[in-house]
């Protein structure tokens, strides 16, 4: 069986959560290889926890050379790992780094690319994606038919699935050219914690909007009595109310969660490009005629500085 | 200085966006109109331009690759300011991916650098209808350019670039000097309406058409029937059904979303 390359998404050396999900989809596909590329000292932790999720070899990569360049190193890296091991598909996460590296990797390999797929299954052609596009409104079935098939994959579209790999550390020097340390990391101040679940990955998001007037206490509040990640519109962080990083949308983030709870937000299209696809929808909303309520399972008509805090309350106290 | 912009012409989000019965996506039967998200970009082109040492000396250029009607995305940038047009058209480019289109943008780049060469390439963070975010990076693996990306804030200096980025687990700064390819997110600030002016100034700008040939690209590289990736089927998403809307009154809101979010056992 062909290897699949599966690129480890890592912050110092702690891996994330989609590189799992990354994994149990290269085993629909072949074997999974997965690609370390960082520090010397945390690879062996990173190799570790990726042999539980299944995987067969894992290739690590030192970084100090390249550590504080943009992606295209990474790219280089790849290209000289598919090259020797001519893998099945090449699997990343898709982040805005990951789909940069995918998208240099595909002219170096003059290989087909797919982005932001919600599912890739196996098939006699290759790997079948499925990916949402135009806001959500449609899904698309794709397939690479030229090279290796280059697969960048959303967050959730697979479960993780726990089982030992073999596991196999091997080594990998890449050589790097000048070319592709050209553009440099000046200055990085890694984001603090909020203590909440991570957006991308919660099953359930509670979002607020322009409604909210600038007062996220009632969202948090509910968002912690249902162990919720904290989401916004976009109107509500350009007002500054929240950090950039809790968007949805268009040009925030995509999120699919279980359920979906947004509060004083209009449900414009570029809003709900990023959270169409969510289970289950539920707003409140002042005004009937909002058209969020016309994506919703159930909908309050009401002010959401009343509503939310009497349901915390009542809330916490069912769970006592 | 001298500034290329690319600009794309996509179906408009707010109408009924759909596919033709070949699984490309309808640009012709569906309104269209410049990229929202390549307005921020033009902005920025501008901002450069009118904060650079010697404004007269830098050019901003229009750069679209699409389809006849396409010309509007380019007519729109020149309203708002930029000094030059381009539309690449050729019924041999319908239908391309990503890594045809970056091709066809990179020769382009490259012809419209012939006489002075392209110090700076911007992009916007995404196409509004492709969504993929890799034509940047793909522009600066085919013109082998530095690439940063995502920016939130610009500064140059003399031929230094330096952006923030907010990334997932870290904002940054980064730079790198020109030449390069530069994109921007709609966090850069509100671009510029046309003034009347700038409507009737546009019309006296330079605006070029290309074709393949022009390009010196065979025409056999790109296209749909040579596309590298390939889409097998479409299917509009079902309308979500009609849910349950209750009026809050006197609290009977709260109480109502407590029992439907117990009765799906979210709690
Ligand atoms: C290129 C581009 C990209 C974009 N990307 C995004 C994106 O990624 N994400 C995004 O969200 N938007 C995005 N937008 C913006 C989008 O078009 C909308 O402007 C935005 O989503 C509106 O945010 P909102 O719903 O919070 O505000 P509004 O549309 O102003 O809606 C506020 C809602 O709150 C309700 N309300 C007011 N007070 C209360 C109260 N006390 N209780 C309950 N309800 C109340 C009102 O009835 C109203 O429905 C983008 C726009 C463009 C042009
Ligand atoms: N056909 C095109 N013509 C001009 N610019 C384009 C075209 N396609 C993509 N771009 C540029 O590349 C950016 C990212 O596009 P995408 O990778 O499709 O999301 C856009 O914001 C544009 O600046």
């Amino acid at each position: 069986m062909s290897e699949v390359l599966v690129l480890i998404d890592h912050v110092d050396g702690a891996v994330r959560k989609p590189t799992y999900e990354l994994l149990a989809i290269a085993k629909r596909l072949g074997e999974p290889s997965a690609v370390f590329i960082g520090g010397a000292d945390q690879a062996s932790g990173a190799a570790e926890a990726v042999k539980k999720y299944g995987a067969e070899k894992v290739y690590t990569v030192d970084d100090t050379e390249i550590k504080g360049y943009l992606v295209a190193p990474k790219a280089e890296v790849l290209q000289q790992l598919a090259e020797k091991t001519s893998p099945a598909a090449i699997l990343i996460s898709s982040s805005f780094e990951g789909k940069e590296i995918a998208g240099r990797l595909a002219i170096k390999l003059k290989s087909g690319i797919i982005t932001d797929a919600v599912d890739v299954q196996s098939s006699e052609g290759g790997p079948v994606t499925t990916q949402s596009v135009f806001a959500g409104n449609f899904t698309v079935q794709a397939k690479v038919t030229k090279g290796t098939p280059i697969i960048t994959v959303k967050p959730n579209a697979a479960a993780p699935e726990e089982g030992d790999g073999a596991g196999a550390v091997e080594e990998f020097a890449a050589t790097i050219s000048d070319a592709a340390k050209s553009a440099k990391i000046v200055a990085s101040q890694p984001r603090q914690a909020s203590g909440r679940p991570e957006l991308t990955e919660a099953a359930i998001v509670v979002a607020g909007g322009r409604g909210t007037g600038g007062n996220f206490e009632p969202i948090e509040g509910f968002a912690d009595a249902l162990g919720a990640a904290v989401g916004a519109s976009r109107a509500a962080v350009d007002s500054g109310w929240t950090p950039h990083t809790f968007q949805i949308g268009q040009t925030g983030k995509t999120v699919s969660p279980q359920l979906y709870v947004a509060n004083g937000i209009s449900g414009a299209i570029q809003h709900r490009a990023g959270m169409q696809t969510s289970k289950t929808i539920v707003a409140v909303n002042k005004d009937d005629e909002a058209p969020i309520f016309e994506l919703v399972d159930f909908g309050v008509v009401g002010d959401l500085h009343t509503v939310l805090p009497a349901a915390t309350e009542q809330i916490n106290k069912r769970k006592g | 200085m001298n500034i290329v912009v690319c600009v794309k012409h996509v179906p408009d989000a707010t109408a009924d966006r759909r596919f033709e019965s070949d699984n490309t996506v309808d640009r012709v039967g569906v309104d269209g109109l410049l990229s929202e998200l390549d307005e921020y970009a033009v902005e920025q082109a501008l901002q450069i331009k009118e904060k650079s040492d010697n404004p007269e000396e830098t050019k901003v250029t229009a750069l679209c690759v699409g389809p006849e009607k396409a010309v509007d995305a380019v007519r729109k940038a020149l309203q708002m300011g930029a000094d030059e047009g381009i539309l690449v058209s050729d019924e041999a480019i319908a239908g391309s991916d990503y890594v045809a289109t970056s091709l066809v943008l990179a020769k382009a780049i490259s012809k419209a650098g012939e006489e002075r060469a392209v110090d700076l390439v911007i992009c916007g963070m995404a196409s509004t209808d492709a969504a993929g975010s890799v034509v940047p990076a793909m522009l600066a693996e085919q013109l082998n350019l530095p690439q940063v990306t995502f920016a939130s804030v610009v500064e140059t200096q003399g031929d230094q670039v330096r952006v923030k980025r907010d990334g997932d687990t870290a904002t940054e700064v980064i730079g790198g000097t020109m030449p390069l390819v530069l994109s921007v997110t709609d966090q850069t600030g509100e671009a510029r309406y046309p003034s009347f002016k700038g409507i009737m100034a546009a019309k006296k700008k330079p605006l070029e058409t290309w074709s393949l040939s022009d390009l010196g690209v065979d025409a056999g590289d790109v296209g749909l029937s040579v596309a590298w990736t390939q889409v097998e089927d479409t299917t509009e998403r079902p309308p979500r059904s009609a849910g349950e809307i209750v009026k809050d009154e006197d609290g009977s809101g709260a109480t109502a979303l407590t029992e439907f979010l117990a009765s799906k056992k979210f709690i």
